[in-house]
């Protein structure tokens, strides 16, 4: 991993990034760059590619094809909240014990929390909105108090980029004020945050920066540049099928850089 | 003491105090109860709960090359036990991440192969009767060996289990974060997990045999599920379930000449059943619904 010395810390970059599922692409060749500090919105059609690229950009999904450069951050610099139904909500698990779990990337899979990690935990619950939940089992919570949770283990994280996966489905609009709020903290923290979203009035009034994704890139900067009329119209072109027979991808990069996607296994 | 409380007293306890063998039972009971409980109570949590069934018939071809290579003889058993289980397990997690399959798929597909070569291997030599003693085992023949073994197995599975007790939940309960944080180790916690189950299984097949060894390890999890919120208490409960239950099933097997691995079972069984009908969630508050409160 190459650190050019003009990036900025936290800033992300992607230099004609393709991923594939059984090597059809999801993502296909887009390139653009998320600044350290920038408040970014992912949109797109569903299967468009979206969390696709969010997992590229942790690392949990291999590139198939160009690069994703991280600069100097370390995976424990990146807090991921996923698609909220990768986490079983029957678990006995109180919510600060779910908060807790944000410490991960310091204390680990043995070392200590202590006080202080405590008292952060209760603060984030706090910030969240959840004071004196802290002994609830986590199943005796709503949806929205349950998001408010996983939102309160990221602020534990503290990590310098946050991406977020859908985070306000099926929330009312009280709940996604106040979850706002926190991005917007963070947004005046410096940190990069990342938000794949569908509600287009929410990303205008709430996102300086969109990224439009059709499986390929349609449009990447200022919100009200991106979001147009024309750009609606292209995502909509997108075919969601998914052709058995589909040839190698013919679009020639780099000079004698071949195409890795269209003949990997 | 009155002659009234001397027969109750003889009842409960005389057949502790009088038998070195009984007391030898109920000292294995408890290791047993100590290492394997909580392990089902975490088996029940990751949705696994039949998975102990299928090991323990996983574990038979390796225990019966253990018997015909040298006999009945407890260390030679064991150790192909363990063999033959933590391959078993080996071979159907590699073939789930593998071949992105279910685990429980592949799980049933190489137990069932695992219990016909050991049924296979069995018959042989050995007789029905051989069968029987690996299938279902004997508490009261248990010896002072067997017993370290059973102790230092007990132990070390509850110190392996303490370290790993964190990631091993956290794996359960939010897989995905789990990979976020820490990539790659949710495997590696599992599989060390599924070990723990292999070594308790086989440390309680003489005991109770490997398809009793079952009954003691997912029954009182299953119970104490009805009663406990917290995963903490959830255990301890666990295994004081299945300490009374040995404790019991030994006292039944003794006075009514019954089979004691069977009887153990049939306890926890009842444990449950009443966890069933009278526990937190059970069906006599479902029946019984209590007028909700005001907020």
């Amino acid at each position: 991993m190459t650190t050019t010395s003009t990036q900025s810390a936290g800033e992300i970059r992607l230099t004609d990034v393709t991923v594939a599922y059984d090597r059809h692409p999801a993502v296909h060749h887009v390139s653009g760059r998320f600044a350290g500090g920038s408040l970014t919105a992912i949109l797109g059609p569903n299967g468009a590619g979206k969390s696709t690229l969010l997992k590229a950009i942790v690392g949990q999904l291999p590139v198939a094809e160009g690069r994703i450069d991280r600069g100097a951050l370390k995976p424990r610099d990146i807090a991921f909240l996923p698609q909220q139904s990768s986490l079983d909500r029957g678990f006995p698990i109180s919510v600060l014990e779910l908060v807790l779990l944000g410490h991960w990337q310091r204390a680990g899979a043995f070392g200590r929390i202590g006080k202080a990690g405590i008292a952060a935990a209760r603060a984030a619950l706090s910030a969240v909105g959840l004071e004196g939940f802290e002994q609830r089992p986590l199943s005796t919570l709503s949806i929205g108090q349950a998001q408010r949770a996983l939102f309160a283990r990221v602020l534990v994280q503290d990590a310098r980029v946050i991406l977020l996966d859908e985070p306000f489905n099926a929330l009312d609009a009280r709940t996604i004020a106040d979850l706002l709020a926190l991005l917007q903290r963070w947004h005046a923290e410096q940190r990069t945050v990342i938000a794949v979203l569908h509600d287009f009035d929410l990303v205008r009034q709430n996102f300086p920066d969109a990224v439009y994704l059709a499986r390929r890139l349609i449009a990447w900067g200022r919100t009200d540049q991106v979001l147009t009329p024309e750009n609606q119209m292209a995502a909509r072109q997108m075919s969601e099928s998914w052709d058995e027979n589909a040839p190698l991808c013919a679009v020639d990069d780099h000079a004698g850089d071949h195409h890795r996607h269209g003949r990997a296994a | 003491m009155s002659a009234g409380w001397t027969v109750i007293w003889d009842f409960l306890f005389g057949p502790f105090a009088e038998f070195a063998f009984m007391r030898r039972a109920l000292v294995a009971c408890c290791a047993l109860a100590l290492g394997s409980a909580p392990i089902g109570v975490v088996l029940m949590l990751r949705r696994m709960s039949l998975f102990g069934e299928a090991m323990s018939h996983a574990i038979l071809p390796g225990a019966a090359i253990g018997f015909l290579v040298a006999g009945f003889s407890l260390p030679a058993i064991s150790i192909g036990g363990v063999i033959a289980g933590l391959v078993v397990a080996l071979a159907a997690g590699a073939a789930t991440r593998a071949t992105d399959q279910r685990e429980d798929a592949s799980f049933a597909a190489f137990y069932l192969i695992a219990l016909a070569l050991g049924v296979t291997l069995i018959s042989t030599r050995g007789s029905a009767v051989d069968v029987m003693q690996i299938l279902f085992g004997s508490v009261l023949a248990v010896d002072e060996p067997a017993l370290l073994l059973l102790g230092a197995v007990a132990s070390i599975s509850l110190l392996v289990f303490a370290v790993i007790y964190r990631p091993l939940l956290a794996d359960g309960f939010d897989p995905e974060f789990l990979r976020s944080v820490q990539p790659g180790s949710g495997a590696l916690y599992h599989f060390i997990f599924l070990g723990l189950v292999v070594v308790n299984l086989v440390a309680a097949f003489q005991a109770l045999g490997s398809l009793m060894a079952v009954g003691l390890m997912m029954l009182p999890a299953l119970a104490a599920r009805y009663w406990c919120r917290s995963l903490i208490t959830g255990m301890l409960v666990a295994v004081l379930i299945a300490v009374l239950s040995s404790y019991c099933g030994l006292l039944l097997s003794f006075h009514a000449d019954l089979p004691s691995g069977p009887a153990i079972v049939l306890f926890a069984g009842a444990a449950y059943l009443l966890s069933l009908v009278c526990g937190r969630q059970g069906l006599v508050l479902l029946w019984h619904r209590r007028r909700h409160l005001e907020a």
